[in-house]
């Protein structure tokens, strides 16, 4: 049986590295969308953690939920960065400082 | 009691009625209606005072102190305005009210031309309301009331003729000058309602013997109550009355038209101070230190001045010069406990200042406004009437028997040499200089301008009789007054003043001249035997000899002492000492404070440098708004990061 916090650790490892590859990423916008989902997944894998082990399903039913956001989400974020390559012709992270005070 | 009252409160706002026709409708009703108007309604009050001086002094109505209504009530104090018409205030309301009518008379043919001639006439029955109030006033406050009112219309009429630089700079030397001298009246007053609880002068002098030995702190110092208020009291007088050292503002009022130097600054607002003294007779016998101060200031004053008017070119300014020095005599004569004899001596100068300045004013129309006494001489024959006036004036001033000057004048110089306040001799001595110098300049002015050679080409003419009657008119008391009041004033009891002043026993000096009293001719025939006299008979004499006789002299002396004459002639420098350290100081400190205190601390530091802070805050800040995304991100991790372990560490 491998115990509770195995999960919870790559779980958290999972995560960590979807907010890493958001920060250090300074090239490809597609990069950062990837991190988002694994940030997503990583939390989908710490609700089946819990579902799993106090037997509780509504953990479970919530990732379906998250999935169906997630694949949306990606869908849109992907729309939108279609329409900003079209705009500015590159993706780069680093170029996309308009918010910039 | 009740007819007198209204009449009281109708001398008081008649005047007051006149300047508003005559400021308000002048315009409208024309200058013919203007001088009616006020000069009618002066005349009103003239009569109604000649009624109240009966009714009070001889008949011997009771002093009415009445409350007209209630100004302010603000916890315990409560502040009236109401009148008190005792015996002093009835003889300073006929003296007032005389020369005001004399001059409102005068004015209209001095100020003929004059496009401001409505302005004037309002601003002369405004100056006669506020100086009846400050004279009928039964408390502090409403006597202030009067006192910033005749000082307001003082500097109103010394800068009358605003288009003249000189005249607009006088009126705001008198104004400042004045404001010194309130600086020490208002806190007077604050005294007074702190210890006293009151701003009646009955309650106040009741409350007086009591407290006679009580001190307080002030600025530090243990002191007497009374001794500090008489002190704050006499700077205001100071102030008022042009004593040394805030006389500066007087020779520069002479700006003005020259009535206004007849009525107000020498016959009526000046003796502000004096009356104000006498009236708080009470207050000051019970303090030997103030005494003695007003001893020493006006015998200073006195002498000083007498002693600058003896080289003054400016008809004006010698008797502007004069007016100080007979005001030294009066404070003088208040430092020996002579308040009679102050009074006195304030209603004979009135008449005879006041024929003074007209005359003077009468050869200033004649010569089309020529002041300067060096290019006058031998207008005797000219003016006949003006000289004769002048003449009289002069005698009178010069305290020649049996003019008016000379009983009041010697009645004050003998109280001084019988007082034994201290500073009494050194007063003594003064008033006989100042009674050697004050005959020496005003009979040098008078034989430059009426006698020796003619200077001015082309024929001059006596004046109208608009302006020879006022002349007459105060002629006439400068002569009689003083040899019928004297009797009254001083040696009778009760005294004409009766218990307006108040004397302590041990103060009252004249008690021992009333045994060598025997009427005011004998007095007049055994002058032969007083020093003053003496002293007067050889300044006139040695007046004649240097401006008449032999002018060179004149030029001779004043080479040999050229050094005393630049002083005399720069009025021993009080003028160039205010510019130099209060005016001059007051630029510095004034420039101190807008380039340290205005333009570096409030516009740099505060105003200015906060603007700065949000500025410096705002850059940094913008700094970390790089725009990029991972940055927020990253700020938000770090957020999370911090209040995560915070939370699982609990710190």
């Amino acid at each position: 049986m491998i115990p509770e916090s195995y999960f919870l650790f790559v779980s958290a490892l999972l995560f960590g590295l979807g907010v890493a590859g958001i920060i250090i990423n300074r090239k490809n916008l597609i990069t950062v969308l990837m991190s988002i989902e694994l940030i997503l997944l990583s939390v989908n894998t710490n609700f089946i953690t819990f579902s799993y082990f106090l037997h509780n399903t509504v953990g479970q039913v919530f990732v379906f939920f998250i999935l169906t956001v997630a694949a949306a989400e990606a869908a849109i974020g992907l729309a939108i960065l279609v329409i900003l390559f079209r705009e500015r012709g590159n993706i780069e992270v680093d170029q996309l400082n308009t918010l910039r005070g | 009691m009740d007819n007198l009252l209204s009449i009281t409160i109708a001398v008081m706002l008649l005047p007051l009625a006149g300047a508003i026709v005559a400021g308000l409708f002048g315009k409208l009703i024309g200058r013919t209606a203007t001088h009616s108007v006020t000069i009618a309604l002066m005349g009103i009050v003239f009569l109604l005072s000649i009624y109240l001086c009966n009714q009070i002094i001889l008949k011997g109505h009771p002093a009415i102190d009445a409350t007209l209504y209630h100004w302010v009530a603000s916890g315990p104090f409560q502040w009236d305005v109401a009148i008190l018409l005792d015996r002093l205030s009835a003889v300073m309301l006929l003296v007032v009210s005389f020369v005001s009518l004399v001059v409102h008379i005068y004015s209209v043919a001095y100020m003929h031309d004059d496009p401001g001639y409505e302005r004037f006439f309002s601003y002369v029955s405004l100056f006669t309301f506020a100086m009846i109030t400050l004279v009928l006033a039964n408390n502090f406050l409403l006597l202030f009331f009067g006192w910033e009112g005749v000082g307001l219309v003082s500097y109103l009429l010394i800068g009358f003729w605003f288009q003249k630089d000189a005249a607009t700079a006088g009126g705001l030397k008198a104004f400042i000058a004045n404001r010194v001298g309130d600086v020490g009246f208002i806190l007077a007053m604050a005294v007074i309602l702190m210890v006293f609880h009151s701003f009646h002068y009955s309650d106040v002098f009741a409350a007086v013997p009591a407290m006679s030995n009580q001190t307080m702190l002030f600025g530090g110092h243990v002191c007497s109550v009374i001794t500090l208020i008489c002190i704050l009291l006499l700077i205001g007088a100071m102030g008022k009355s042009a004593q040394l050292p805030l006389h500066v503002w007087l020779p520069e009022s002479m700006e003005g038209p020259t009535p206004i130097s007849a009525l107000i600054h020498a016959a009526t607002m000046v003796t502000a101070g004096i009356y104000m003294i006498a009236r708080m007779s009470p207050l000051f016998e019970y303090s030997e230190v103030a005494l003695s101060l007003i001893l020493v200031i006006g015998a200073t004053t006195c002498l000083l001045m007498g002693l600058v008017a003896v080289v003054q070119h400016d008809i004006k300014r010698v008797i502007a010069y004069s007016t100080l020095s007979q005001l030294g005599y009066m404070m003088v004569a208040l430092g020996a406990s002579a308040y009679d004899a102050a009074i006195f001596h304030l209603i004979t100068h009135a008449f005879f200042k006041a024929l003074l300045f007209l005359s003077a004013g009468s050869v200033i129309i004649a010569l089309h406004h020529e002041q300067d006494m060096r290019r006058m001489g031998g207008l005797a024959r000219s003016m006949p009437i003006t000289y004769l006036t002048f003449a009289i004036g002069a005698l009178a001033l010069a305290a020649i028997p049996p003019f008016s000057g000379f009983y009041s004048k010697d009645m004050i110089i003998e109280a001084v040499h019988l007082s034994t306040t201290s500073g009494a001799h050194y007063a003594y001595l003064c008033v006989l200089a100042g009674a050697f110098l004050t005959p020496l300049y005003i009979f040098r002015a008078f034989f430059l301008i009426f006698h020796g050679k003619k200077k001015i080409h082309g024929p001059i003419y006596e004046n109208g009789w608009t302006t020879l009657i006022p002349l007459i008119a105060l002629a006439i008391p400068s002569v009689m007054i003083g040899g019928v009041l004297i009797y009254p004033m001083l040696f009778s009891t009760p005294h004409l003043l009766g218990d307006s002043i108040f004397v302590l026993p041990a103060h009252q000096w004249l008690l021992s001249a009333s045994a060598s009293y025997h009427g005011a001719l004998s007095m007049a025939m055994t002058a032969k035997a007083s020093t003053p006299f003496w002293l007067a008979l050889i300044a006139i004499a040695i007046s004649w000899i240097v401006n008449v006789q032999h002018a060179s002299i004149g030029d001779h002396l004043k080479s040999v002492f050229h050094r005393t004459y630049a002083v005399l002639v720069a009025g021993f420098g009080f003028d160039r000492f205010n510019e130099c350290v209060w005016v001059r100081g007051a630029r510095a400190l004034g420039a101190f404070f807008y380039q340290v205190a205005d333009l570096k601390m409030i516009d740099g530091f505060f105003v200015n440098g906060s603007g700065r802070l949000i500025r410096f805050i705002s850059n940094t800040g913008r700094l970390l708004q790089t725009g990029f995304i991972y940055h927020y991100a990253l700020v938000m991790v770090i957020a999370l990061l911090f209040f995560v372990g915070r939370f699982l560490l609990g710190f």
